[in-house]
């Protein structure tokens, strides 16, 4: 468990009520993000995302793959997390903690439900071979926000990723006994290529304490929330996904406020998000 | 060696002979021979050759000041974090107060934090320390920094030169714990400014002639001195 | 494993390498906020990082030893650090590689100054290609530097092996994949003495005392790259 002095917390929530914080950011206003593309060679697609001192690295591997019963012409995606002991002296090793899986489950319905993956173009043979889409979140420096650095790793990961025909070719062709038409589709898809996808939606993650609310929480801010809420928003501003989380509550007009300022922060992140990857 | 810096040694580096030379704190003697055995900087002036190591937790001395931090009251006695390897004890005996049987919450709780001193360190590395002195005491208000326990004597300084003079061009209160931690109280720009000088202090650590380039810096800065 | 490939073509492999030639290699201390001590390393196609805490008191107390400190390494591979994504969690390979790495690394660190504390060494590849054993213990010596844990030596790791009858050092993909034996090692470079020795495959005695010769002569090659990170970091004015 971390172990913050009561001094600090109180410092923290003094220099809040004046509209101040710690490391001189305004409320509203995010840490320096860094996003860089294709760190890992072996992941389709990969990217490494620092906001402050918080780093986070996310691969993308893909696979073939039977699809699901009631989506029998989707491609998959599944995402994972994990808080390796390594980025924070409170993380142990082992099977992923509900903090780890709230994440993983976020970061997914992020991705999923704003269905910016065109999952219908992922699909092979219909009914029976279908593209699996890994979504891969390793936590390597914990100091605040994780929802935000994996989510906006994940994107940036996600629109470097090509599809691994060259790779997967020898076992797309063995498929061909079974199913002749995986002839046409090698013919359409003879090399790698982009993933189909959408407009990604950007998410912003506001904590609260001692009714002050703040963007972008830091490690020690984070320590002494009582609430938190994560807003997605698209290219229009449009709200996409939200999660709140801690046992504390938010009133009727913050959540209006948290919302107004993640679309403003949203817009930033989007812009730099796009030049990071070459858009 | 370079005169701008002070040497830089690793573990395992060869530094002398027992023949000419008495090995101290930070070495290790292998066949008559002195070996660096961590990170550190290198002191041969005297007859002892020492390593000062330069990262690392805080390596507990009996009678160091240290800032410490409650984890646990339990029934006559609590559990302190001081940033050392092992977490320290502080006994009711050991405290200002007239503390009964289990009544230790009432003056100390998880989260809180005192002004220390080492009392002892046995040979199995059990800590005790003791808040019976003078200056010790609960802290109330103002806020904590955490540096490596290393560049404690550079934020120091020799007799005191280098805190005074933070002290003097910021108006604040300082109490430097020996263990890395830093507690500091006054107008939030002294803050600040406090804060930013130990980041230098911190990067520079190694350069001769600090002690002035942080005055000057400090001076640059200052609207009102005295 | 049989393959069609050639692994050596006119004395040269595969990717150009002479047979005693090292990949490349990069190394980088310090490179985590909460970490007490981190390294970056690439080696080849590895990318590995490696992170420190402790001494702590271990934790639950009954791993603890009260005379010294237990030194706990954990190897472990990214999912996407391979072509085929792997299930995230330790596997029995992670956990034996985690063994005999924790077991190397106490060799050579003054645990007798820690009674009762635990020193963890987090390695995780990243990106992997043939050697990552190797590459995760050179990473976590560098690690235990920048943590400040006092050692008696900086324990460096290479591996040599046998292809298509030809002992060569430091074996790329294909050549662990498609060769003839595997020889990782990790030694103490000031006293040569080794702390890491696994092998497999076929080789003659003749053949194992070129590999490990080979080895040892890459590994002390790899120790002055470690060296000079470490300083690079900390020299000029004492890092941060």
């Amino acid at each position: 468990m971390p172990l913050t002095a009561e001094i600090k917390k109180d410092y923290i929530i003094k220099l809040a009520k004046e509209g101040k914080r710690v490391d001189g950011r305004k409320l509203d206003e995010f840490r320096d993000i860094k996003i860089e593309t294709n760190v890992i060679s072996k992941a389709e697609g990969s990217a490494k995302v620092t906001i402050g001192n918080t780093q986070v690295i996310a691969g993308i591997k893909m696979d073939l793959g039977d699809p699901y019963p009631d989506t029998p012409d989707s491609g998959v995606m599944t995402t994972a997390a994990e808080m390796i002991p390594m980025a924070s002296p409170d993380f142990e090793s082992g099977p992923p903690d509900e903090k780890a899986i709230e994440l993983a489950r976020v970061v997914d319905r992020g991705i999923r439900e704003s269905e910016i993956i065109e999952v219908d173009k992922l699909c092979i043979i219909p009914s029976e071979k279908i593209w699996m889409v890994f979504i891969d979140i390793h936590i390597i420096d914990y100091d605040g926000n994780l929802f935000d650095a994996a989510s906006l790793a994940a994107l940036a990961a996600l629109m470097k990723t090509k599809v691994p025909m060259e790779r997967l070719t020898p076992m797309i062709e063995k498929l061909q006994d079974k199913y002749p038409e995986i002839k046409k589709y090698l013919k359409d898809h003879p090399k790698d290529f982009p993933i189909p996808l959408k407009e990604p939606p950007i998410s912003c993650t506001s904590a609260k304490f001692d009714g002050v609310i703040v963007i972008d929480p830091s490690l020690d801010e984070e320590e002494i929330a009582d609430a938190r809420l994560t807003v997605a928003t698209d290219k229009k501003g449009d709200i996409r996904a939200m999660q709140k989380g801690l046992n504390g509550s938010f009133t009727v007009d913050e959540v209006k406020k948290v919302i107004k300022v993640s679309v403003d922060n949203g817009k930033k992140i989007r812009e730099q998000l796009y030049k990071s990857v070459g858009k | 060696m370079n005169k701008e810096t002070r040497e830089i040694v690793i573990p395992s580096q060869l530094l002398g002979d027992l023949k000419s030379k008495k090995a101290g704190r930070g070495t290790f003697i292998e066949d008559g021979k002195i070996y660096a055995e961590v990170l550190g900087v290198l002191n041969a002036n005297s007859d002892y050759i020492n390593v000062v190591p330069l990262k690392g937790r805080y390596d507990p001395i009996e009678g160091d000041f240290v800032i410490g931090i409650v984890i646990e009251a339990m029934s006559s006695s609590w559990l302190v974090d001081i940033n050392a390897a092992y977490p320290a004890l502080l006994h009711v005996n050991e405290v200002p107060w007239d503390v009964d049987f289990n009544e230790t919450e009432k003056y100390l709780n998880m989260g809180d934090t005192v002004m220390a001193k080492i009392l002892q360190v046995d040979q199995e590395k059990k800590l005790q320390i003791t808040l019976k002195d003078r200056n010790l005491y609960k802290v109330k208000g103002g806020n904590i920094v955490n540096v490596e326990p290393s560049k404690v004597p550079r934020i120091i300084g020799k007799k005191a030169s280098m805190i005074s003079l933070i002290k003097k061009y910021t108006r604040c209160r300082i109490f430097v714990g020996q263990n890395g931690r830093i507690w500091i109280d006054g107008e939030e720009e002294g803050v600040k400014k406090v804060i930013d000088t130990i980041k230098k202090i911190e990067e520079e650590s190694l350069s001769y002639g600090l002690t002035n380039k942080i005055k000057d810096l400090l001076e640059k800065d200052s609207k009102d001195v005295h | 494993m049989k393959s069609d490939i050639e692994l050596l073509k006119n004395g040269k492999r595969l990717d150009g390498r002479k047979p005693d030639e090292l990949r490349q290699i990069k190394i980088e201390a310090g490179v985590l906020h909460r970490a007490e001590g981190s390294c970056y390393l690439e080696w080849g196609g590895n990318k590995v990082l490696a992170a420190v805490y402790g001494p702590r008191e271990a934790i639950p107390r009954h791993t603890q030893n009260p005379l010294r400190a237990v030194v706990k390494a954990k190897y472990n591979m990214a999912a996407f650090s391979v072509d085929d994504r792997k299930r995230p969690g330790p596997d029995r390979r992670s956990r034996e590689i985690s063994k005999v790495i924790s077991e190397a690394l106490e060799n050579v660190i003054l645990v007798e100054k820690y009674p009762r504390a635990s020193i963890d060494v987090n390695i995780e590849v990243l990106d992997a290609e043939a050697g990552t054993r190797c590459a995760g213990l050179t990473a976590a010596a560098v690690a235990l530097v920048d943590a400040g844990i006092p050692m008696r030596d900086i324990p460096v790791s290479c591996a040599a092996g046998k292809i298509e009858g030809k002992v060569v050092l430091d074996l790329g993909k294909e050549e662990d994949n498609f060769g003839e034996a595997d020889l990782p090692i990790a030694i103490s470079p000031r006293s040569g003495k080794i702390l890491l020795l696994q092998m497999d495959g076929h080789l003659t005695h003749d053949e194992f005392d070129e590999a490990l010769n080979l080895a040892i002569n890459g590994c002390k090659t790899v120790s002055e790259i470690q060296k000079k990170a470490i300083l690079e970091k900390y020299q000029k004015t004492g890092g941060k």
